[in-house]
Parts: C-alpha cells; structure tokens; sequence
C-alpha cells in the first residue's frame, strides 16, 4: 500500500511498517539542540533521567544562534556551560556564535539529508523537511531523552498535501506560498499532521526551506518537500540549488496513491504577494487589499527568509536606491555560508550602501532578546515567522510578516509596499 | 476548591511566556514563576493558587517549543489545563512535566473566576452550582505518563516510550 513520506521514513525509523494513526517508537538519526534550551536539556539529562553521555556524540549537534553573540552575562555564562559540556562529551557538530542558526547551518554542512528523523529543541526544526527530512520540534524533556536514548516516540501524522502549480511571477516567492496556504489552513489546520509540498522541484534548499518552517506555524508536526532536485546531469545538483553534499543512501519517494488528509493547491501563476498582519500567522491577506501601512523597520532574517537567495531577491530591488528616511533596515543573514556568498558577489554591498544595518548570522531579534528589540508603538515589516504580541520585544509592537522582495520594496516607500510598484 | 481560568483561542507560547523571560535570560531562574502571562494577563502569576484550571479556546500552546512556558505553569500550580484541541509542542511538554489536559471545549459551560470541583482521577468537573461536567479521558498511553508524573519518571520506572 502507498505510503506518505512520513509513513515512509518513520517506518524505516521504527524498523516496521507504521501508517497514520499509530503510536510508534523510532530511532533517531540526528538531534539537535540550541543555546537556549541546551542548559535545561542537560540538566534534564543529566540530573532527572541520570545520563552521563549522550547516546553518540557524532549524531547530537549543538548550535549557539539563538543569543548569539551573548548579550548579558548571564547568557555568556551558560553558553560557556554549553561548550564546556559540548567538550566533555565529545560532540562533533558544534556550530559557535556567527555560524548561523541550527536549521540551514545543518544543511550546508551536509549533516541533516534526505529521509532521516530529525528533532530538535526548536519548533522550526520542521526546517529539515527542506532536504526531505522528517524534522519536528519538542521541548527540552523530549529532547533530553532523545539525546540520551537515541529515540523518541511519534503518532505517526496523517498528511495534508499542499499541490503548487505554475511558477511564480516577479517580486513573488516561496514565503507567498506558505502564506497562502496559512491562509487556507489556519493555524490549527495540520496540528499532529505533516505537511507535504508538491510542485516546488524548481525551488532551492533554501527556498523549501521556508516552506519547510513555514509549516509549523499550521501546526505541523512535520513539513516535508520530496527530496527531488533539478539535476545537472551525472547527479550533480543544478549549479545554486545547494543540494546536501553526499547522496544519501536511501531517499524517501511520492508514492501515487498515498493517502492524504486534506489537499490545498495553490496557483503560482495567479499568486499575489501575502501578508500577515498582526498578531497571529494566519492572518493573512493579499498585500493589494492591506492599505497603506508605514513601518519604522525592515527586518530581514531567520531561518525563514534570512538566505542568500532572500538577500540577493532584496539586492535585486534595492540597488542603486536607499533605505526611506526615517526607517531602519536589519539584515541578519541565517548562516554564514549565506553572508559569505553574499559578500563574494556583491549582494552585501549593494544593501549596505541602500543603508541596511547587518548583524551577526543567528536568529536575532526573531525572539525578542537582542539585536535590533522593537520598541513600544513601531511598526515591524518582518521576514520571519512569527508576528505574536510581543515577539521581537514590545507587546505594543506592530509585526506584519512578508517575503524579502517585499521587505525591499517596503525599506524604499517606508510603507509597505508591493514589489512591481517599485521595480 | 479550583478557580477557572478562561482564556481564548490561539493562546500561543509567547503569550504564556514571552522568550525574553527565559530562564536563560533570567539572573534567578526561580523567577520564571512571576512570568506567566506577564504581558497577556498581568493579574494571573500573582493570584493564581495551587490546583486551579486553565480553561482554553483552540490551539492552546501554539508556536514555540519552549518547555519553559508549560513549566511556568506548573511552577504556580496549574492543576489541569482543558481545550478543544492543543498545539502538539505544547501537549507533549506538558505530558511530560506531568500536567494533566484534557481535551473539551468548556469556555462557554465555565466562567472566569468560577470556583469548581476538579477530580483529575475521574476526569469530573463539579462546578459551584452542583453540576457536574464529564472530561473524556486522554489516551490509555498518555494516560500512564500522567499516572507516573512525567516522561522522566515513567522512563526511569519502565525503561521504554510510551505506547512502545
């Protein structure tokens, strides 16, 4: 009987065939854990469940991007019992301050690959579903006893199959996507469910990779893209789709007939960039019915829309022009392979001297702790994830959540703005 | 006696604890008790009393995987936490710090500041006016990780997941 990625991968995991519905325990075959809730996994491992060692410290990885550089004291200290800890245990994939966040930094370096079960002390970690990777979230507990066990456990999600058509036109990407079908889904429309998204083969890693995130925000268990890649001949990825670097040995596959939960297709070719305006994901519209709405700061970034391909969409409509008075633009590149390629090429240049601000790749001001805090009154155009009250600082900050060609048009006018008004 | 405690739909971990009150951030991590809620309800981590209920609209918990939210919680004595449907982060964190929840919609058959009877081993609400409310029982497997206290004690006594 044809099977859904998850069924496929978690019944590799699980050593049997599993299918929506069941309760199953599986292997994991990577775990991941950040700075921020790295000191309460260890404590958990270590005094409630008695663990001295990680079950393989070649397949727990440790990323410091959620505070990152440290901003208080505090946060230097225990990120400094982190490494500690990460010395002692012999840990093999640790990524310190200005690597860049856990999700794409795992990518690049070819960790995270198709078909594996991956968790992580992140609910983004539906990243990994960019390499067609069964990647959730959980909480420190669940991760603890991963780390120490090597396993976890899963209902076993049914699938919601998001179905693209067509190619995307100018000024629209990736992040229109996922909104759209936020926007169809609502915020609880694939809670314990996976996601799958079909008829994105043209996208890169990264680009899925928003898709990817994008999916807990319906709460997603899971958000997987089959792991099919635009081939330059000989197995070679096509040159910028940045595939996982060694061909994984098995790779889970679309299987006609599987079964899927609820289906959303959304047409590429009709598609208008989306908004989310405040304070809840789901709230989404097209941009051309929002109005005219003035923010006081443009915020590139995350593990959602902080690539190189999010930089290079925003050099693209931002060069030769200059950030509008009065607002302030953030770039935080995701990773720094990201900055790097941006740096080689010119894309940095080209937003530096529009008059962008740029900080160190981690997650930034996404949890509200550093780089670039919102202040009571201002109003955010965000290309991340999440515009909850309160989020990137004040509960009395306004953040509406759109693409970075959007963020660009939107840095330009100062108020937000439809990427074809400014091209 | 229980008091309730209505909240609406949507509630997401942010709200419950925003991430600049992480224990990472904080010089005292016992602090993280005055937290929850802080900005949404600002009158809830001060009155709130040991064994009184959380009564939820949809999606109770969205967003982050912070188990710190959840722990909060717990930290000021939330005895049980009922919603329609919880965000699955948020459910299996508080499954595993051994706070019980039940999945009902109630936000219109309770009132805020209502005080009630809750009998977690029967999954019975009696409410001030004798009525009595029946909770549908969670899951045989979840229900044996509540009746250890959490995940950690239910592993350390059984040596396996649950379910397994």
């Amino acid at each position: 009987m044809a099977q859904t990625l998850s069924e496929q991968i978690l019944s590799r995991a699980a050593g049997k065939t599993v299918r929506a519905g069941e309760v199953a325990t599986v292997a994991v075959d990577l775990v991941m854990m950040h700075d921020s809730l790295s000191p309460s996994i260890i404590r958990i491992m270590e005094q409630e469940l008695g663990a001295e060692r990680v079950w393989d410290p070649e397949r727990v990885a440790v990323v410091i991007d959620h505070v990152a550089p440290a901003a208080t004291v505090q946060t230097a200290e225990k990120q400094n019992d982190v490494r500690r800890w990460v010395q002692r245990q012999g840990i093999t994939h640790f990524y310190d301050v200005g690597r860049g966040i856990s999700h794409p930094v795992l990518v690049e370096e070819g960790v995270a690959q198709p078909g594996m079960v991956i968790v992580g002390s992140d609910s983004h970690s539906t990243a990994y579903g960019a390499v067609g990777a069964f990647g959730s979230g959980m909480g420190s507990t669940d991760i603890a006893l991963a780390a120490a066990t090597g396993r976890t456990w899963f209902r076993v999600p049914e699938t919601v199959l998001v179905r693209a058509t067509g190619r995307f036109r100018p000024g629209v990407s990736a992040k229109d996507l996922a909104l759209r079908a936020a926007r169809e889904l609502r915020a609880d429309g694939a809670t314990y469910a996976a996601v799958e998204w079909h008829g994105v083969e043209f996208l890169t890693v990264m680009e899925r990779m928003t898709l990817a995130t994008l999916s807990i925000e319906v709460g997603a268990k899971a958000g997987i893209v089959p792991p099919v890649f635009q081939d330059a001949g000989g197995g070679r990825p096509a040159a910028g789709f940045g595939l996982p670097p060694a061909p994984a040995s098995w790779t889970p596959v679309v299987q006609e007939g599987a079964t899927y939960s609820r289906i959303v297709e959304v047409d590429l070719d009709t598609l208008e960039p989306q908004v989310s305006a405040p304070s809840y994901v789901d709230n989404v519209a097209d941009l051309s019915a929002l109005g005219r709405v003035p923010v006081d700061v443009v915020y590139l970034g995350t593990c959602t829309n902080g690539h190189y391909e999010d930089m290079a969409a925003a050099a693209r409509i931002l060069k030769g022009r200059r950030v509008a008075p009065g607002v302030r633009m953030m770039v935080v590149p995701a990773s720094r392979d990201a900055l790097l390629r941006a740096t080689e090429d010119g894309t940095l240049a080209t937003l530096i001297a529009a008059g962008a601000a740029l900080g160190t790749p981690g997650c930034g001001a996404c949890i509200g702790r550093h780089m670039g805090v919102l202040g009571p009154g201002e109003t955010c155009l965000f290309t991340g994830n999440r515009n909850f009250r309160g989020r990137m600082g004040s509960p009395e900050a306004n953040i509406y959540l759109a693409s970075a060609e959007v963020a660009a048009a939107t840095a330009i006018t100062g108020y937000i703005t439809h990427p074809a008004d400014v091209l | 006696m229980s008091r309730v405690w209505i909240f609406g739909q949507d509630i997401n971990t942010d709200q419950i604890v925003p991430g600049r009150f992480a224990p990472i951030m904080l010089k005292n991590e016992d602090d993280l008790r005055k937290y929850p809620f802080v900005e949404h309800r600002p009158d809830f981590a001060g009155t709130v009393r040991s064994g009184d209920i959380i009564v939820a609209g949809n999606n109770f918990g969205c967003g982050s995987s912070r188990e710190y939210a959840p722990l909060a919680l717990r930290m000021v004595g939330v005895g049980a936490i009922i919603a329609p449907l919880f965000a699955r982060i948020f459910f299996r964190n508080a499954l595993n710090l051994g706070i019980p929840c039940f999945t009902a919609d109630l936000t219109a058959q309770l009132r805020d500041g209502q005080e009630v009877e809750m009998n977690l081993e029967q999954g019975l609400i009696i409410t001030d006016d004798g009525s009595r409310i029946a909770l549908p029982p969670p899951p045989a497997f979840l229900r044996e990780v509540w009746a250890a206290g959490g995940i950690v004690p239910f592993y350390r006594q059984h040596g396996r997941f649950p379910g397994e």
